[in-house]
């Protein structure tokens, strides 16, 4: 029976993971951390149709119990290389595993805010990520920084992602949708907070996305703005004081919030940076580079070593899950190939 | 408020051999700011500057309002490192804060464009047959100051809290836009949280104040204030600045620029003549030092040499919060020892 070894137990790893072992592979999922769904567990609901994160990823999770899966968590593969017949894996304790095929799925990380240190992040406890944001959603606990219930709350598109500063010019595809998402639940949980979002233009590009963003203008009467935020300071009373600009209206523009919410990109992971370099298969921005995104996107140029998800770009979880299915038939048709 | 951030970024700083340069507008301004320093570096620090009598302007404000052209600049710019090369000094370390953002410009221009490099020498060779060495360590004597806050502590008679109190003093700093607005890698702690001051306030018992406009422009600003007709803009910037400290009561304010400690001193006697206002609770305004003054100041030199009288705000409160002790008989005597005529009070602005 032939081995694939998969590294990140994300959504990608965990579905390609089902996908293989329900047809007769023998897996190995890698995971780093001691548990799996990682970046999935700090979400609340999953746009565009606010179904549970929780839900999801008890799904998943259940999928692990497929027979021919082996789940090694804990364990930090830091090094993969071809050696004369199949794949050697080596983790951060020098120990090492051999396969016959390799499933990349390493994810992504969040844009560390602090490197806009213009709008405050890490100093003013009233400027949060989305990444927050989402944490306080999820435990309905929306509160500023003095612990009160916010009257208002603004949100700042693009921080990291289509920034030259920051050495990111990629769109992260999914920040304009979440603070959609965001806004609206903000909106539910505190329906007298006023709501304002901060863009530079809005790429409501999948399926609902469009509908998501008139309903939160609509029905919750969420404020869009076209502005960038150039500096966020504290005031006296531990709010947050932003200067922007209205391009639409052509007005400079200050004003006081209670929470400042960074709608962070997606950066390639550190795992998915050191097995880019690894295996010669780092593209650009650190991501993973597959041969096409046309017609052999889960490829690399390497024989039995493929790559899945947010370890190539930005991706939703509904993309995220149907490229991991695309990688395990690849690797399918790949195992077949061999003696 | 964390400061956590604040310190992270570090620039080199050589330990010693510095060529110093003088400033156009600060001899005047603050007169025994520049003289402080060198005291400073040289009998408490032990250190080895160099202060050259035939230095002179380095066209920042001729620079910066497009009178002098660039190539004129970088000439000017080259004959003053010619004098640090004729002494033997490697480091370079000019008083003012335009001095400094224009010396960082003119080397980054001759690194990514070394023709210009070449032109300049050959421009200063035929107008005065010298030669030059770019410094290998450009520096603010803001930051030398600040690499050596705690040894200076060490030396310091008194400390930034207030002695009725026992509270650490609220400290406005404010950083001139040429230090690391230009080039953030330059300065310490880089252009939106810079430290080269918090640190030293830090390190002397003072607790940095963090107000809302605390990264606005002072009200200086070039074009802002050397064009009559828009010195309004320059009084706005410096009022909103100054609003908005307000409530966090500060003991004073220090800055590392000429302009900005200018602006944000004088325009408080404008403001309290124009609108009966001052920003203080008692209506003496908030003293604005540089940081050799507050240097000098917590090491026990004299006020009246370092020249506190010689703003606008009024420093005698500030001293007595301290408990720096001073001679009001003295507070206005010349170079030669004569008695001064004090000058003539504000109407608005106590002193």
């Amino acid at each position: 029976m032939k081995k694939i070894a998969i590294i990140g137990a994300g959504p990608a790893g965990i579905e390609a993971a089902s996908v293989l072992a329900k047809y007769g592979a023998q897996v190995v999922l890698f995971e780093k951390s001691e548990t799996p769904l990682k970046n999935l567990q700090d979400k609340a609901f999953l746009f565009p149709n606010f179904q549970s994160a929780q839900e999801i990823a008890d799904d998943l999770n259940s999928k692990l119990l497929t027979d021919g899966i082996t789940t090694a968590f804990g364990v930090d593969i830091n090094d993969v290389k071809w050696h004369r017949t199949e794949w050697k894996l080596t983790d951060s304790k020098g120990q090492t595993y051999v396969s016959d095929a390799v499933l990349l799925t390493t994810g992504y990380q969040v844009f560390d805010a602090r490197r806009k240190e213009e709008l405050g992040y890490g100093i003013y406890k009233g400027v949060i990520t989305s990444l927050d944001m989402e944490r306080m959603i999820k435990h309905e606990k929306i509160l500023n920084a003095n612990g009160d219930v916010p009257k208002r709350v603004t949100f700042l598109q693009c921080v990291g992602s289509r920034d030259e500063k920051s050495g990111n010019n990629y769109c992260s595809k999914l920040c304009c949708v979440t603070a959609v998402k965001q806004a609206i639940e903000v909106k539910k949980q505190l329906p007298k907070c006023e709501v304002s979002v901060f863009y530079m233009d809005l790429r409501m590009w999948g399926q609902g996305f469009e509908e998501m963003y008139r309903t939160a203008q609509e029905k919750y009467d969420v404020s869009f703005v076209r502005g960038r935020i150039s500096e966020a300071a504290a005031t006296f009373d531990s709010r947050i004081q932003l200067k922007s600009e209205d391009t639409l209206m052509g007005v400079p523009l200050k004003m006081t919030t209670d929470l400042l919410v960074l709608m962070v990109g997606m950066e390639a992971s550190p795992g998915t940076n050191t097995l880019g370099k690894s295996c010669d298969i780092s593209g650009e921005y650190g991501f993973i580079r597959t041969i096409s995104p046309h017609l052999y996107d889960n490829e690399t140029g390497k024989p039995g070593l493929f790559a899945a998800g947010s370890c190539k770009r930005p991706m939703t979880v509904w993309d995220t899950i149907n490229d991991a299915r695309s990688a395990a038939f690849a690797i399918i048709d790949y195992l077949n190939t061999l003696p | 408020m964390s400061n956590r951030y604040w310190n992270e970024y570090q620039k080199v700083i050589a330990d010693d051999h510095y060529f110093y340069e003088r400033s156009c507008i600060r001899q005047t301004f603050f007169p025994g700011s520049e003289t402080a320093f060198l005291r400073i570096m040289k009998e408490e620090l032990g250190k080895d500057v160099f202060d050259d009598f035939r230095q002179h302007t380095c066209t920042g404000i001729g620079y910066h309002s497009d009178i002098v052209p660039l190539e004129t600049t970088m000439t000017v710019v080259a004959r003053l490192f010619s004098l640090m090369t004729e002494h033997g000094y490697e480091n370079y370390v000019p008083s003012c804060v335009t001095s400094f953002g224009v010396f960082t410009e003119m080397v980054h221009l001759w690194e990514e464009n070394p023709e210009l490099l070449e032109k300049t020498r050959e421009n200063l060779y035929k107008a005065c047959k010298r030669e030059f060495d770019i410094p290998k360590n450009l520096v603010h004597p803001s930051d030398l100051i600040y690499k050596f806050r705690f040894e200076l502590a060490e030396k310091m008679k008194y400390r930034l809290v207030n002695r009725f109190t026992g509270k650490p003093l609220n400290v406005v700093e404010h950083i001139g836009c040429h230090y690391a607005k230009i080039f953030p890698e330059k300065g310490v702690g880089k252009a939106e949280f810079p430290y080269v001051l918090a640190g030293m306030i830090e390190a002397w018992g003072g607790k940095v104040v963090d107000y809302p406009e605390r990264r606005h422009c002072c009200g200086f600003g070039f074009r802002q204030y050397l064009i009559q007709e828009n010195r309004g803009y320059s009084i706005s910037n410096t009022k909103k600045k100054l609003k908005s400290m307000e409530p966090y009561e500060p003991d004073f304010i220090v800055t590392n620029c000429p302009g900005c400690t200018i602006f944000m001193d004088r325009w408080q006697y404008t403001i309290a003549e124009m609108e009966h206002k001052t920003y203080d609770r008692e209506g003496y305004g908030i003293p604005v030092l540089t940081y050799e003054e507050m240097t000098g100041m917590l090491l026990g030199y004299d006020p009246w040499e370092l020249g506190l009288q010689i703003h606008q705000v009024q420093s005698e409160r500030l001293l007595d919060k301290i408990g720096i002790p001073y001679d009001p008989k003295q507070k206005y005597k010349a170079a030669s020892g004569k008695i001064l005529r004090a000058p003539k009070k504000p109407d608005n602005l106590l002193v």
